[in-house]
């Protein structure tokens, strides 16, 4: 601050502070209309009650009701007599072999069953409470890792699976081709490396179905990398991801300074020998970003998963979650809610805490032009 | 350093093993690789996906010869990247233009060789043909196999793969109870499981046995030849003639009649003819793209607007806790898309969603944010904003950053205001660093695929499309996936590889034009 502005303020406060409380006024609301759908659905998550509507941000929880077993037992049969939906029906039926003989438990008729904790084969000892309905805030999360038709854990396996092998290989694909480009000189070096930023200027999600009738051929014979594959999805990742890396890993290359090379084949260091223990190396702080924030983009890609992975059990946990938002999104409002925090913290924990890196990156984008 | 060191004096005596190991190493990996290369050639060119067999081969050609010859040895270190990208990016653009030019789709699937292929497993018994009696048997493995008796009462035994006369047992005489390990299955046993045997081909290739009725089994006849002279299918069952028919991708007799197979055929540029001719498509075609643009540039100045009011705000250095409303204000870029549309889409449900039911309490009827194609575009617009602000709110904090104060300091002594100084300074300064980004944003939001698939799928969907899926917020990506993989009608290939060339055209020209306006030729290359 200018000494002249000091002084201005010093004459007059009043507007300054009107002007700053304005800015601040402002801030605040913009930083509600940001959080508030955060929040929201953290809410949502903690509130048993499936409601999408819930006034109190810290939902209320419902009376718990519980069947106690009488004697000890395993769980045989776990039933609606409405048919499929287990999780949340009135009257819901537990075959259960108590003591050799088997038995029905059925919940209370005024008793609204809303989340069965139990599987067939669990065991209860007597006393035990059956049903732990709506008595916990994390019932929402236990629902999700225990329904059998949506494999969420199996999804967020897959995910993290794809994930991280496609980053690793993207790095260490595009270092390789990076060193190349940063320290040969050979003929035909600028026009290809305008050709992969040519290519680069489409996606290769523009080309979705292309892509999907080119695995489904590759599938009728290499069956591990056609459609419905985490091989044949990889594949794909990894090919769009090249022409971009290459040059944001030309430009670190480019900063280790070629004395460096230059003193190790002095030394009688063969290229390979150069890159692999020393420039890497050096290198390797920037590639740890790199393939976080690869990893970061494989994990959340949608558009492509859903695309070429037909079948529930390859499905990655986009392509899961959004079968939530599909199908009966109003009745596993509160699971969904559970499984969408789930699959954005990894992100949300990579991209705070490498704020600044990204900054950085951005900036000086917008700074060079 | 010290291994290094060690190294270079190791490395002489070192030297010429080290070198065989690296070439054994280079060979035996492009023998692996070839070996496949060829074997996906080879069963491609059999199907006749010519375009996957010569891109695989070229692809392959490629590699080799940049890993053999010495002087190509920095293309050694890109091969891999080069490799993955002709498959992965170059050949699907490639690819993409050919489905076009096709009527790939439903109905037509298969490779005209493949639909061959696929005809000339088809059997039938033909009539006069020879007859027997069969008696069903099967083995512990549970595979099947026919005793037959012809008109002679000479026997034989037709197992899956082979077919033999048996001369066991006298003519009239009963079946034995086993035979070869197989048991003859009783009445009972032979009703139930004739349906499952129906289906099977016995005897040998040559010599086909199949289940034809009740009590009769019949030797099989090829139905269908190929011949290449007229380029036709012939039907043995029905003696007739079916005529590749290229314009419709069938197999055509005289009477207009098709086999049930279709193939792939190039039809020119008939899927475009259809974005002009066809009034399902033109109509919601042109209103697909103007939103498509609408849809873009409304983002773009939206995200951008908001996003310079917040970095503007930030500037101001008395405001406490800068730092932590930036970190607060980033957080909807830190959270997956997909997500935050549902999200959004769970809070403006018109019933349940605590917006609706927030404005509802109001006593204001809630917009129909997923009936009404208005409040549907009002509704992904204010989403989009939400998803984008943060981006250009840290470019600008950047940008503005970067703007040297002392162009300020002389502006407050020539007695600017406010507004002038803004109007006059931060914006152009602004929009020369920023501009390019504006660009990129616009054509990113231009493929923004999962917003609008992740709000309402299209949706809600467009009266005059008829029974193609179109929907008053489908944008031109979302279209084509519709069209490619949205259910419905039925998958069309080829009109979405069609509204994808459009795409590729206007990303193109939009590049192209981004690149001419900020010469970004001219510093890409400084920059290499």
């Amino acid at each position: 601050m200018s000494k002249q502005q000091k002084s201005k303020r010093g004459n007059s406060p009043s507007p300054w502070t009107l002007g700053l409380a304005i800015q601040i006024a402002i801030l605040v609301i913009a930083v509600i209309f940001a959080l508030f759908p955060v929040v929201w659905i953290l809410s949502a998550a903690l509130n048993p009650s499936q409601s999408m509507n819930s006034q109190s941000v810290i939902p209320p929880l419902p009376e718990t009701r519980v069947v106690l077993a009488e004697e000890a037992g395993v769980l045989l049969e776990v039933a609606s007599p409405n048919g499929s939906r287990v999780e949340r029906s009135a009257g819901t039926i537990l075959l259960a072999e108590v003591a050799g003989e088997r038995k029905e438990l059925r919940a209370p008729k005024n008793g609204y069953v809303q989340n069965i904790r139990l599987k067939v084969g669990d065991s209860f000892a007597a006393g035990d409470a059956l049903y732990d309905i709506s008595s916990s805030y994390l019932i929402n999360f236990d629902t999700l890792f225990n329904t059998e038709r949506k494999p969420y854990l199996r999804w967020l396996f897959n995910s993290v699976a794809v994930a991280t092998i496609t980053s690793f290989l993207v790095v260490m694909v595009t270092a390789l081709s990076a060193y190349s480009f940063s320290r040969f000189r050979f003929k035909g070096r600028r026009s290809l490396l305008m050709l992969i930023l040519l290519v680069q200027v489409f996606p290769n999600l523009l080309a979705m179905v292309a892509i999907f009738l080119m695995l489904q051929q590759i599938g009728n014979h290499i069956p591990f990398f056609g459609l419905n594959t985490a091989g044949g999805l990889i594949l794909v990742y990894i090919g769009g991801a090249m022409g971009i890396n290459i040059w944001l890993m030309k430009g670190f290359f480019d900063s280790v300074p070629r004395d460096i090379d230059e003193s190790a084949m002095v030394d009688g260091c063969g290229h390979w020998q150069t890159y692999w223990r020393l420039i890497f190396p050096l290198v390797r702080p920037v590639l740890v970003v790199v393939g976080i924030l690869s990893f970061v983009g494989t994990f959340n890609e949608f558009v492509l998963a859903r695309v070429l992975l037909r079948d529930k059990e390859s499905w990655t946990l986009m392509v899961g979650l959004w079968g939530y938002i599909s199908d009966n999104f109003a009745r596993d409002w509160g699971i969904f809610a559970a499984g969408a925090i789930i699959g954005a913290i990894p992100t949300l924990i990579i991209y705070l805490s490498l704020q600044d890196q990204i900054v950085g990156g951005l900036t000086q984008g917008s700074v060079k032009g | 350093m010290a291994t290094l060191l060690r190294d270079s004096k190791a490395k002489r005596s070192e030297f010429t093993t080290r070198s065989l190991l690296r070439l054994a190493a280079t060979y035996l990996g492009l023998a692996v690789l070839d070996a496949m290369a060829l074997y996906l050639v080879y069963v491609f060119a059999l199907d006749g996906v010519w375009e996957l067999a010569i891109t695989i081969g070229l692809i392959t050609l490629l590699v080799n010869v940049i890993n053999l010859r010495a002087d190509l040895y920095p293309l050694r270190w890109i091969s891999p990247a080069l490799a993955l990208m002709g498959l992965m990016v170059v050949f699907p653009i490639i690819y993409t233009v050919y489905v076009s030019l096709t009527n790939y789709g439903d109905g037509n699937l298969l490779t005209k060789q493949q639909v061959l292929n696929l005809l000339a497993r088809e059997t039938y018994l033909p009539e006069g043909g020879k007859v027997y009696g069969w008696d069903l048997y099967q083995n512990s493995a549970g595979d099947y196999a026919l005793w037959l008796t012809d008109a002679d009462d000479s026997y034989f035994f037709a197992a899956l793969g082979g077919f033999d006369p048996v001369s066991l047992i006298a003519a009239g005489a009963d079946l034995p109870a086993e035979y070869q390990g197989y048991r003859r299955l009783d009445r009972g046993e032979a009703l139930r499981a004739g349906r499952e045997a129906q289906g099977l081909s016995f005897g040998t290739a040559e010599l086909q046995i199949g289940i034809a009725g009740r009590k009769e089994a019949g030797e099989f006849a090829q139905r269908y030849v190929y011949r290449a002279d007229v380029d036709a299918v012939f039907d043995n069952e029905l003696s007739a003639l079916f005529y590749a028919n290229y314009e419709t991708g069938q197999f055509e007799n005289e009477n207009g009649a098709t086999l049930r197979t279709g193939f792939i055929s190039g039809t020119g540029f008939k899927n475009y003819v259809r974005f002009v001719t066809s009034p399902a498509i033109s109509g919601p075609l042109a209103r697909i793209f103007i939103w498509t643009i609408g849809f873009s540039l409304a983002s773009v100045v939206s995200t951008f607007t908001v996003g310079l009011l917040f970095a503007l705000l930030m500037q101001n250095e008395r405001i406490p806790y800068r730092k932590a409303f930036r970190t607060l204000l980033i957080v909807p870029y830190a959270i997956p898309a997909l997500i935050s549309v549902a999200i959004w889409k769970g809070m403006l449900n018109s019933n349940l969603g605590v917006i609706s039911n927030a404005i509802a309490s109001l006593g204001i009827e809630p917009p129909p944010f997923f009936i009404d194609p208005g409040w549907s575009k009002f509704g992904i617009l204010l989403i989009n904003l939400w998803l984008g602000y943060p981006y250009f709110m840290l470019v600008c904090s950047g940008a503005l950053a970067a703007i040297p104060s002392d162009m300020y300091e002389a502006a407050e002594v020539d007695g600017a205001t406010w507004w002038e100084k803004f109007h006059a300074l931060t914006l152009p300064m602004l929009l020369v660093a920023v501009g390019p980004l504006l660009i990129a944003s616009f054509t990113y939001n231009f493929n923004n695929f999962v917003i609008i698939e992740a709000y309402n799928e299209g949706g809600p969907p467009m009266v005059e499309a008829g029974t193609l899926p179109a929907g008053h917020t489908d944008i031109l990506i979302s279209y084509a996936y519709r069209l490619a993989f949205g259910g419905g009608r039925g998958a069309d290939f080829g009109l979405a590889s069609a509204i994808t060339i459009i795409i590729f055209v206007l990303v193109a020209g939009v590049t192209l034009a981004q690149f001419r306006l900020t010469k970004g030729w001219e510093e890409t290359s400084e920059n290499v």
